[in-house]
């Protein structure tokens, strides 16, 4: 495993992937993942879906299984504290930090400062949900909580990213596959407002509580809490009602008004993100589980593995965690 | 209670724009008022020689004057001109944690595009100057009542009044929308007042684009919601700036406030308004923002 450093000394991009579940904690760490980031099953971290995340035991198993592979846990606590009761993100962070997490990954800026404060010592990442974007935003993690690598929204340029690495304030990761959030991450209140239940809130977007399809004559409607997201003519397939990637009317024009139900994928610009000074590469997607495009997401791994991986059975490995 | 007219979200015409902050300066009784732009930092130009006559007309009428910034600044001229508003003499208002960066603990308000969800973040945002923490529209009453519990230096405030920010993007939807890029946009978000609806395939008022911003369709009108409010510590309330007569929107809550009308007579008032949506306030009752509760 040529790419497992020591943070601090790394030289080629850190690929971290998704663990929705302890199996696919441990799928990716043998699959040759340098690190894994995966949350507690509890609305501290936005991915607050039923069936996934892990409880207090199973990170423990979890993080002395990756490191006993050498790979690194990251720990998502990227949701906004609810007011009243900040015990449950202090929790939730002095568990990770107690089952010997390697970094937390936080959004809060009150919970960033009371992490840094109550364990000095322990690494931090600003989760893309703080949505700090320029080199001033970042410098004011950096300089007033000491965090050591801020995730890059999805929207940004390579030159860009370029423009935010050369100032060197702290480590850069970014996201090289999975889902596409054209708002600012962490900035977004659509699926509040349609359901009432928000990212930052709740750790959920478009949840599937709230939706329904139905079938309307030859069309399939997608609805989200009663608001139609996509209707859907006979015979095509129907996706997810995800708010930002519906078609709606505006201006007379009926269109993806925001984006285009399409993903992420940075395949075709790796090598520019390393040589834009990108640390780490990031795949969504703690929600698919083991289950990942076998088509379109089996290629990223193949192309992450000539920077990071560097060995073709853990390319293999890899590319079969991606498996739909 | 002090009312703070917010900034206009919206692409208005010069003239448009200093004619309602004149109005607003002889006839609205409100406490504050934020202006500059927070939306797209194309529209500046327009505004940059028309600022200087409608800042000071609004301080001879006795109105605290705040300096609003850009909620997504992303460019390094957007960044310098933040630094340039706030060396300036007035207070600003931040809507973008790089601006928070720039003061270095000067005195400031903290706008609604910043993520205040929490007691702690309050007291962070504190300790770096703010004086008014106008907090995120999604907050329900239970979570604004905590918040507000722990408030020291900064006075609480929150949307009552106008289509609540929904969400923020690299990507200027006005600029999709007409088949332009962001950069060659043709200024045609100027064309909507109050914004562009964003109505679903089968016709429900759903959302409103504006620029780079995604705004509710709905508009946020709270009424009865102030007694509570007022009660847990909510010392401001905010009115966004719509087409609307927002001198008659404003005496109606400063009506209210002051007990000279109830929250049925305010009702009363504001639907007699041309209002962009319909009348919602879901958030505050810990419901989705598109319902009236």
């Amino acid at each position: 495993m040529t790419s497992r450093t020591i943070y601090g000394t790394q030289k080629t991009m850190e690929l971290i992937c998704p663990a929705g579940t302890p199996s696919a904690l441990r799928a990716a760490v043998e699959a040759g993942s340098d690190a894994v980031y995966c949350g507690f099953r509890n609305e501290t971290n936005a991915r607050n879906f039923p069936g996934l995340n892990f409880d207090d035991e199973e990170l423990r198993e979890g993080v002395a299984y990756a490191h006993s592979r050498a790979a690194k846990v990251l720990v998502a606590l990227n949701t906004f504290a609810r007011a009243g009761n900040f015990g449950i993100w202090q929790r939730a962070a002095e568990q990770a930090v107690s089952a010997g997490a390697d970094a937390l990954i936080v959004a809060d800026l009150g919970l960033i400062d009371w992490a840094r404060k109550a364990f000095p010592e322990q690494r931090i990442h600003l989760s893309v949900q703080a949505a700090a974007a320029t080199v001033p935003a970042i410098r004011f993690y950096v300089e007033h909580f000491g965090v050591r690598r801020v995730v890059l929204p999805r929207v940004l340029t390579v030159d860009e990213i370029a423009a935010i690495a050369a100032d060197g304030a702290c480590e850069i990761e970014v996201f090289a596959f999975g889902g596409l959030c054209v708002m600012a991450e962490g900035r977004c209140l659509l699926s509040s407002y349609a359901t009432g239940e928000s990212p930052n809130m709740n750790g959920v977007c478009s949840p599937a509580a709230h939706v329904a399809y139905a079938q309307e004559g030859t069309d399939l409607a997608a609805r989200l809490n009663g608001f139609t997201i996509d209707r859907y003519p006979d015979g095509q397939p129907a996706a997810y009602p995800t708010l930002c990637k519906g078609r709606f009317s505006c201006g007379g024009k009926t269109m993806h008004v925001f984006e285009e139900p399409t993903s992420l994928n940075t395949i075709e610009i790796l090598p520019a993100l390393q040589r834009a000074g990108v640390s780490a590469l990031k795949i969504e997607g703690r929600q698919r589980g083991k289950a990942y495009p076998d088509s379109d997401g089996a290629r990223l791994p193949r192309g992450v593995g000539c920077f990071a991986f560097g060995a073709a059975n853990a390319i293999a490995g890899a590319v079969s965690i991606y498996r739909r | 209670m002090q009312i703070t007219i917010g900034p206009v979200l919206f692409n208005w015409s010069n003239p448009e724009w200093a004619d309602f902050y004149a109005r607003i300066a002889e006839e609205a009784p409100v406490d504050r008022v934020v202006l500059g732009e927070v939306i797209c930092s194309k529209r500046t130009p327009f505004r940059s020689d028309a600022i200087g006559d409608v800042v000071e007309r609004l301080e001879r009428a006795g109105k605290d004057v705040v300096l609003a910034t850009l909620a997504l600044p992303t460019l390094k001229r957007e960044i310098a001109e933040i630094g340039e508003t706030a060396g300036g003499d007035h207070m600003i208002e931040v809507n973008d944690i790089a601006a928070v960066y720039q003061l270095g603990g000067r005195a400031h308000v903290v706008g609604p595009f910043i993520n205040v969800y929490n007691e702690h973040t309050l007291k962070v945002l504190e300790g770096l100057g703010a004086r008014t923490v106008c907090l995120p529209p999604e907050l329900p009453a239970q979570s604004i009542r905590a918040i507000a519990a722990c408030r020291t230096t900064a006075d609480i405030e929150v949307l009552a009044f106008g289509r609540a920010p929904l969400a923020v993007s690299a990507r200027c939807y006005h600029a999709r929308l007409h088949n332009l890029t962001k950069d060659s946009c043709r200024y045609v978000c100027d064309q909507d007042r109050d914004g562009l609806d964003v109505d679903t395939l089968d016709g429900q008022k759903f959302l409103a684009v504006n620029g780079i911003a995604t705004m509710a369709s709905g508009v946020t009108v709270l009424g009865r919601e102030l007694t509570t409010l007022a009660d847990a510590g909510v010392s401001r309330i905010r009115l966004s700036p719509h087409t609307c007569d927002m001198v008659a929107v404003s005496a109606a809550y400063r009506d209210l406030c002051d007990g000279r009308i109830d929250a049925a007579e305010l009702m009363a008032v504001i639907q007699q308004q041309p209002l962009p949506g319909a009348i919602v306030n879901g958030y505050v009752h810990g419901r989705a923002g598109s319902v009236f509760a």
